[in-house]
């Protein structure tokens, strides 16, 4: 194992993120105080409990996930599109690196940079509802699988975006519309049966409601059922990307 | 000199059919400075490309220092340092933390001493801290070197490192090299200016369409090769040559004022005592003689114009 070169695009990468530390900081921040504001206390004040939960609160994990799977595609796709796009990559082509090194030192920063937006996401949350988080190991647990296979995502995108177009495509088009329909706002079962059933195809549904169930005790599928989704989908990525660098897909001519 | 790079019956064949590598055999020595030369397309960044692990083998087999460079690409990789053609970095880096980043990524612990040190030896000291967007073309050209030698390579590619620079940074850039072989580092420059190679190798390669046409000492190589010409510039023009000097391989400008006769310097009788003493019994006063030597450039074309019929 080359530790040395893991650290090295590890520290790189970060040194991205801190550069645009205020950006990095502020952005989530006011989006998510925005949130709280037009959800939690203007609609949210017309809104009875869901579950038994306040609705400013009830939205709190959904707006984590939110934005922790929205910044983990975003990191780590610009972290190895952008060298592609400036043509840098040649220097990890020919640098004694494998597979597994470069994927631990992008993705490991990008989730890294998700799971910082995550926790000061979670620390604004603090200052606009009453929060308990009754499972507080699952949550932490939860919310680091989440930034690890998104960023692993976001990673596929990168490889397989060939202009800016492409690297916004699929954040936009598909997992946009899955997170906004995957139960952010409000609990599947306010939804009609047939609903109900289509929304369970989102695997999206599995990260929000197992994340809700460690704030809150309840879900709307089995915390075990969460578990296995999101560490299925982790290991899909993983195997994606062990096939994209062993055959060159999209990186090697 | 032992053999550093060995390249045996190297084959690249690209997806769409292109065979840009056809049968490559080639032994760069250690220590020395390899010019590859050859015109656009010709293969040279291909090769190097499949040295450093950029694009892989079809066919063939290399080894540096001894190993295989896929089979022990880890090693092998250590020993190289890559100069790219095109200018890729970072911008919006610092100097410094580009070349950090290079030294962490081959495997190198931390050394700001050595790091120091090759942003002096490449006059960038001064930049260490600069953003890389603010520096100049050379100097970005420079960064690429330094991040290439951040991990103490052994042998060092350079592909066409100075093209589009500028005369004056093109005689830095070779007395950098020229400072980077005294240090013991093999340098294998690709290039298509011959006054480069002229300038700077040890030895040539000459590649075209895929093939080393020839790899030969560079004196060797001009003294083998070479053929000098006199130019005889006559007090009175005459309007073809005599026929006392048909025996002579001359050429006569339109003017009628010169004479040009072209002989191998290598041959035992180059035949211009002869020539003298026959314009004297022809009865042509000269004016002025001149001698010429062919450039590295003419032989170039005429290998590659041979190749290509």
């Amino acid at each position: 194992m080359n530790f040395q070169a893991i650290s090295a695009i590890y520290t790189f990468e970060m040194a991205r993120f801190f550069r645009t530390l205020l950006q990095s900081f502020l952005s989530p921040v006011l989006s998510t105080c925005l949130y709280f504001v037009v959800f939690g206390t203007a609609i949210g004040s017309r809104i009875e409990n869901v579950d038994g939960v306040d609705y400013g609160a009830f939205i709190v994990p959904g707006l984590i996930m939110l934005s922790v799977m929205t910044q983990s595609i975003a990191n780590a796709s610009f972290g190895i599109y952008f060298p592609k796009f400036i043509g840098t990559v040649y220097e990890l082509f020919s640098a004694p690196v494998n597979f597994l090194e470069i994927v631990v030192g992008y993705v490991g920063a990008a989730a890294t940079k998700s799971l910082f937006i995550g926790l000061v996401i979670l620390g604004t949350a603090f200052l606009f509802v009453d929060l308990e988080i009754q499972h507080p190991i699952a949550m932490v647990c939860l919310l680091l699988l989440t930034c690890l296979s998104f960023s692993l995502l976001g990673f596929i995108i990168g490889i397989w975006a060939a202009n800016f177009e492409q690297l916004n495509l699929v954040p936009l088009l598909v997992v946009t519309p899955l997170v906004f329909l995957g139960g952010s706002f409000y609990s599947i079962s306010m939804l009609p049966p047939i609903w109900q059933t289509v929304t369970l195809f989102n695997p999206v549904v599995y990260l929000i409601s197992g994340f809700r169930w460690a704030f809150f005790g309840q879900a709307d599928v089995s915390i075990g059922f969460s578990l296995g989704a999101i560490s299925l989908f982790t290991l899909l990525c993983m195997a994606f990307i062990w096939w994209i660098f062993k055959t060159g897909w999209r990186i090697r001519t | 000199m032992s053999a550093i790079v060995s390249i045996q019956s190297v084959c690249k064949t690209y997806a769409g059919g292109l065979e840009a590598l056809k049968g490559i055999n080639l032994e760069i020595k250690e220590g020395e400075i390899l010019a590859l030369l050859g015109p656009n397309g010709a293969g040279k960044t291909t090769l190097i490309s499949t040295i450093c692990g950029i694009s892989s083998l079809s066919r063939g087999k290399i080894s540096v220092g001894g190993m295989d460079i896929e089979a022990d690409y880890r090693k092998v990789r250590k020993m190289i340092g890559l100069v790219p053609q095109e200018i890729t970095l970072e911008p919006f880096e610092t100097v410094i933390n580009s070349i950090r980043f290079s030294r962490g990524l081959f495997g190198k612990p931390k050394n700001e001493a050595y790091l120091d040190q090759v942003l002096k030896t490449l006059s960038l000291f001064d930049k260490k801290h600069a953003r890389v967007i603010t520096l100049s073309g050379g100097m970005k050209r420079r960064v690429l070197i330094a991040k290439a030698l951040s991990h103490e390579p052994r042998v060092l590619f350079l592909d066409e490192p100075t093209a589009g620079v500028d005369v004056e940074l093109r005689k830095d850039m070779w007395a950098t090299v020229n400072k980077l072989k005294k240090q013991g580092v093999t340098i294998i420059l690709t290039t298509h200016y011959i006054e480069e190679a002229e300038a700077i190798a040890d030895r040539i390669a000459v590649i075209n369409g895929g093939e080393i046409l020839l790899v030969e000492d560079k004196d060797a190589l001009m003294a083998r090769m070479g053929q000098k010409k006199i130019r005889i510039d006559l007090m009175v023009s005459v309007k073809k040559i005599p026929s006392k000097l048909k025996n002579y391989d001359l050429d006569l400008t339109k003017d009628g004022k010169s004479l040009t006769y072209t002989y191998d310097t290598k041959s035992e009788r180059t035949g211009i005592t002869g020539l003298l003493n026959d314009l004297q019994a022809a009865g042509l006063q000269m004016r002025d003689v001149q001698t010429q030597q062919s450039s590295l450039e003419d032989i170039f074309v005429g290998l590659v114009q041979e190749n290509a019929k």
